[in-house]
């Protein structure tokens, strides 16, 4: 694992030095690798297709639909002796996909041409076209070429009614309907039949437009009337022509009749549902909007619809309530502004970006990315707050903890909590409204509740003074902390580095770019950087915490040592003047773990520490001059004494001289004899197992092996065994750190002659 | 839990709390703000006794006798965005339009002259706090007779207004594009609250949500209006608790004649014209062992659930009925608080 991690190392370090435009992805990318406890819901950030997802969820049932579909192509075959079985194989397959993902059009129009030229039998053809749901969208040039098969008198009429009844319940989904609209003459003059009749004028009377209206036509639906009495979806298709030409039709229609068509969408209601759920998706495509939640049934408990967030619409709403005298033709022609549903690149935003109409509901903004673009950029006050009042009202009433009996909602939330942390990864920037929220929240969240959402809202907390963020924040998060499972602990902890990697990252640019942008925190360096150096004390604090109750756990360990290394790298990194050391609690437990990898961490640690302090050295003997940034002597010393109490255990074989000191008598109480040798490379019960099979490598038929024996050149052999057993970390410790001559000793960083 | 200790910071600067917000936009005050009252006990541990007749001399007697003796369900509301005094008669119009569509939708025919109804915005001339407060309004739906013969009002459906009473915390946050009225009370069938306030959601890019009075909020609430002086009672002041039991909860009713209520409160109240928290905590406590001495039961241990008394009476699930024309403003006041509460 250690190479992985080193990997994992030199690319955020690579990510740092690049320029601002690709670091936004590179993060993103680098983020679906991070994560053990939030992998699962950033791995869908990135991907605007749910349809896809799916899709690529399982190419297995993707070719056996493709096989299904092949089969039917070719028609039934006659002389198969098991043509049941594989028919009936196919078709579940078909139903399967159908159901579960919806189908593309190009396959509703090829099995849409077998249902309906009678290639199968009647049975077959019904369950076709029971199992017509559109993944998304259906083809209008489909349901001509259906429309076509239906004058050759192939199919039965209960297909025949059926498959009306498919077109009513998937009017809505169908791209176009210029085309269907020009058959109009051929559907009215399929009223005729006894049985289609009901469904015809179904689809007629979603069809109509004023132009369709013909006296021969009213003639004729009066006729029909008159025949078969007041039929109510008769009554509807007239009231609609009356509607649409009131002079045509004389007759007198009852008003107050809600229902007048028998509900022929129930077959595929459920389907129904499905589809629009997949169409409303979070993504910002302009074809997905059109069919959004704006055709769906309301909703009591949200008000009239379906999505908690509001959808697109441009504010020409409001603009005209603001203009007193606006006219029709103002309204169309208006020039000057770009309206939001034509934005679809993000070239077109930046030609538009002065004129652009703004969302009547700044909440829509969350599921466009071009839209995000803008908010992060305007620092137009009134779209800020709009935007923080939509945010903060619809978290705390969306809240699932806030009200009892509110749990059913909990898919909604956690869904709604994953659309602000993807917008917040993509503008890599935290929201006001949920650092406000979690103000609120914390206290009463139980630790559960959509956990990994949660404590990625806590990573993307805005840069601001510790202080005051920690009793609201951090005193209630350390309370859950101390008192949850040892994963729940990991999890808090990643995020805290998260957390950290975010308020450096924004500080780096910060600083560099205060001069063009007015940021919106003016801080002093000196005030930001004590900020974020007390968060990283509150973390040591923690971890210690942590690694007593936790009685020094090494999967703990890892997740501590995480953070410390985005800690040692903050001055050369970040370009920050900032270097702060780890407790010895945590030091100590690394040194004596009997994790090699743990140790190998602490090592590239020791490493970066040592790099980052002489970078600064060397800058501060430059400049010369005395900046409020100059490490105190302190930080120098700290090091230094930790880095001798790495060298005497782990080389010189003096654990506990200098560095950790132990009482000489209390070492001789203990009874071990050799204590010296016991804590370096070869005796350390990390390395023993190393040095070990290195010396079953040199003579694999010795019986016993002698551990004294590895000295002198075997000494520099065992190291190269050790590197080439993928503890890099080491190896850059012991190159930097300790002096290739005969007396081995630790190299400190020098600091007496400073002060 | 707090007592981790941070060895002495490395960098040497100064670290005071100016250092922080220098030049803060006005999202950051109110972050500010909001820190402000997460960290400390969010009413403050005094208010005043509702005056009597605050209401300004320009209000109309007839809109105010109104507003009384009607059930109220509470809502919060953030700011308005780019809404208009001037423009009542097209808000009108467009609402009108806007609730027939929404009436028509889902249904498979309702064409033409069915939806009789008339929707008129009017303002509440001095219905305010202080001068800064924006003039509240009123929305009316009324159904538009057949019959010429008819009244040509016709019968009200739905009413709901909008006030701000002392809302200068609020008021201080905002840019002149907003509208702050933060308080909505709303009568009539709720589909027709949710038509309408999805519309003012839509046009204002505002936002609702129903505003519940915790036990909390209902104590202070029967504290205060205890303590008005009122010239005739019109009714008993009553309280409600709701025991949680299965298979039913239990209610227990506990009625005071008005002027006991009132003799209770002055031996209790000390500063005249405030009241405080340990006073409204004390009153609360008189009730409880009193009604411990007699009937063995811990009301604190039960959840208070309605309050009533001849100023107006006020249950927990955000429902307000308001009886004294004197006090109509003190009473706003406080919901406008408890609203600002919520949005903030």
């Amino acid at each position: 694992m250690s190479p992985q991690k080193r990997v994992k190392n030199v690319k955020a370090q690579n990510r740092t030095s690049q320029g601002s435009n690709s670091f936004q992805t590179t993060l993103s990318a680098w983020k679906v690798k991070q994560g053990p406890s939030n992998s699962k819901n950033i791995s869908k950030h990135g991907q605007n297709n749910p349809v896809g997802d799916y899709e690529h969820a399982d190419d297995q049932a993707e070719d056996a639909l493709q096989m299904a579909v092949g089969y039917f192509e070719k028609g039934p075959i006659k002389a198969s002796q098991n043509k049941d079985k594989t028919l009936e194989k196919h078709l579940k397959t078909v139903e399967n996909v159908a159901w579960k993902n919806g189908l593309a059009s190009e396959e509703i129009d090829i099995l849409l041409n077998i249902a309906l030229s009678g290639k199968f039998g009647n049975a077959v053809n019904t369950r076709i076209l029971k199992c017509m749901i559109p993944a998304t969208v259906i083809s209008q040039d489909s349901v001509v070429k259906a429309v076509s098969w239906l004058c050759v008198d192939k199919c039965s009429g209960s297909t025949k009614v059926l498959f009306y009844r498919w077109l009513v319940a998937m009017f809505d989904f169908i791209d176009r309907k210029e085309q269907i609209n020009l058959l109009y003459g051929f559907f009215f003059a399929s009223l005729q039949d006894d049985a289609l009749c009901p469904y015809v004028c179904h689809l007629l009377y979603l069809l109509t437009k004023k132009e369709n209206v013909k006296p021969f036509r009213v003639r004729k639906l009066l006729d029909l009337q008159a025949k078969m009495g007041m039929q109510p979806h008769l009554q509807a298709l007239l009231s609609l022509y009356k509607f649409f030409a009131p002079a045509l039709i004389s007759v007198s229609l009852p008003v107050r009749k809600k229902i007048y068509f028998k509900n022929s969408e129930n077959l595929w209601k459920m389907a129904l549902l499905a589809v629009k759920q997949r169409n409303r998706g979070p993504s910002p495509e302009p074809l997905k909007l059109m069919l959004g939640p704006a055709n769906v049934r309301p909703l009591k408990r949200k008000w009239n619809s379906l999505s908690v967030i509001p959808v697109l619409n441009s504010s020409s709403y409001t603009k005209e309530c603001g203009k007193k005298e606006m006219s029709l033709s103002d309204c169309l022609n208006r020039s000057g502004s770009f309206p939001l549903e034509q934005l679809k690149s993000f070239p077109q935003l930046l030609q538009n970006i002065h004129c652009l109409e703004l969302p009547s509901q700044m909440g829509s903004v969350l599921n466009n990315s071009l839209l995000l673009h803008y908010i992060n950029c305007v620092r137009d006050e009134p779209v800020l707050l709009r935007f923080y009042y939509w945010l903060s009202q619809t978290l705390q009433e969306e809240c699932i903890w806030y009200k009892v009996n509110n749990y059913e909602h909990g898919k909604e939330f956690t869904n709604f909590l994953d659309t602000i942390i993807r917008a917040e990864c993509f503008l890599q920037e935290g929201f006001y409204s949920c650092e406000a929220f979690l103000y609120k929240s914390l206290p009463l969240w139980d630790g559960l509740c959509c956990r990994s959402q949660f404590l990625q809202l806590v990573s993307w907390i805005p840069f601001s003074s510790f202080s005051e963020v920690k009793p609201l924040l951090f005193d209630h998060l350390a309370q859950l902390f101390f008192t949850s499972t040892i994963y729940f602990k990991c999890s808090v902890l990643q995020s805290l580095k998260e957390l950290l990697q975010n308020w450096l990252l924004w500080l780096s640019m910060d600083i560099h770019m205060k001069p063009v942008t007015n940021s919106p925190l003016e801080t002093t360096l000196g005030g930001s950087m004590n900020s974020v150096s007390k968060l990283i004390h509150y973390v040591g604090w923690l971890s210690t915490t942590a690694m007593r109750l936790e009685s020094n756990s090494t999967f703990l360990l890892h997740f501590i040592l995480d953070f410390y290394e985005k800690v040692c790298d903050i001055y050369i990194n970040y370009n920050l003047p900032l270097v702060v050391l780890f407790p010895p609690g945590i030091f100590y437990s690394a040194l004596l773990s009997l994790d090699t990898s743990i140790l190998n961490q602490l090592c590239f640690i020791m490493h970066r520490y040592r790099k980052n302090l002489t970078a600064a050295k060397k800058n501060e003997l430059v400049q010369k001059t005395k900046s409020e940034f100059n490490f105190s002597s302190k930080t120098y010393q700290e090091f230094n004494h930790y880095l001798t109490s790495m060298v005497g255990c782990l080389w010189t074989s003096k654990p506990f001289g200098k560095g950790i000191y132990i009482d000489p008598e209390i070492l001789e109480k203990t009874g071990v004899t050799e204590y010296k040798n016991s804590l370096n490379v070869i005796h350390h019960p990390s390395f023993l197992s190393y040095a070990v099979s290195f010396l079953l490598q040199e003579s694999p038929e010795e019986r016993t092996v002698n551990m004294s024996s590895i000295q002198g050149k075997k000494w520099s052999w065992y190291l190269d065994y050790l590197f080439s057993q993928g503890l890099q970390g080491l190896k850059l410790f012991i190159r930097s750190s300790v002096h290739h001559s005969s007396v081995p000793r630790a190299e400190g960083i020098n600091y007496n002659n400073q002060y | 839990m707090d007592s981790y200790d941070i060895p002495e910071s490395t960098p040497s600067a100064s670290s005071r709390p100016e250092d922080y917000f220098v030049g803060a936009t006005p999202l950051q005050k109110r972050l500010e703000s909001i820190r402000k009252q997460t960290s400390f006990i969010p009413t403050p541990p005094r208010r005043k006794i509702p005056q009597c007749s605050q209401l300004q001399e320009d209000v109309d007697p007839q809109k105010v006798a109104f507003l009384l003796h009607k059930q109220w369900t509470l809502y919060s509301l953030t700011p308005l965005y780019k809404f208009s005094y001037s423009n009542l008669k097209q808000y009108s119009r467009l609402l009108n339009a806007f609730i027939v569509a929404e009436k028509q939708k889902g249904l498979a025919v309702e064409v033409g002259e069915d939806f009789n109804i008339k929707v008129i915005f009017s303002t509440l001339l001095g219905m305010k706090g202080t001068q800064r407060d924006p003039e509240a309004f009123l929305v009316q739906i009324l159904s538009k007779s057949q019959l010429p013969s008819e009244n040509r009002e016709g019968k009200v459906l739905w009413t709901g207004w909008f006030c701000c009473i002392f809302g200068d915390s609020l008021l201080e946050t905002v840019s002149e594009d907003f509208t702050c009225l933060p308080l909505f009370l709303a009568n009539g069938a709720e589909s027709n609250t949710a038509i309408i306030g999805t519309w003012f959601q839509k046009t204002f890019d505002c936002y609702f949500s129903p505003l519940a009075i915790n036990a909390f909020n209902l104590s202070w609430m029967a504290a205060m209006w205890t303590a008005c002086k009122v010239d005739h009672y019109v009714a008993t002041t009553e309280f409600l608790w709701s025991v949680p039991c299965s298979p039913q909860s239990l209610d227990i009713s506990y009625a005071i004649h008005p002027e006991d209520a009132k003799a209770l409160w002055d031996s209790i109240h000390k500063t005249p014209g405030e009241v405080t928290q340990e006073e409204v905590d004390l009153f609360m406590d008189c009730l409880y062992s009193h009604f411990h001495r007699h009937f063995k039961i811990h009301l604190s241990a039960t959840r208070l659930v309605r309050v009533s008394t001849s100023v107006a009476s006020a249950h927990t699930d955000g429902k307000i009925k308001i009886l004294c024309h004197k006090y109509l403003i003190g009473v706003l006041a406080y919901l406008t608080e408890l609203a600002v509460f919520q949005i903030e």
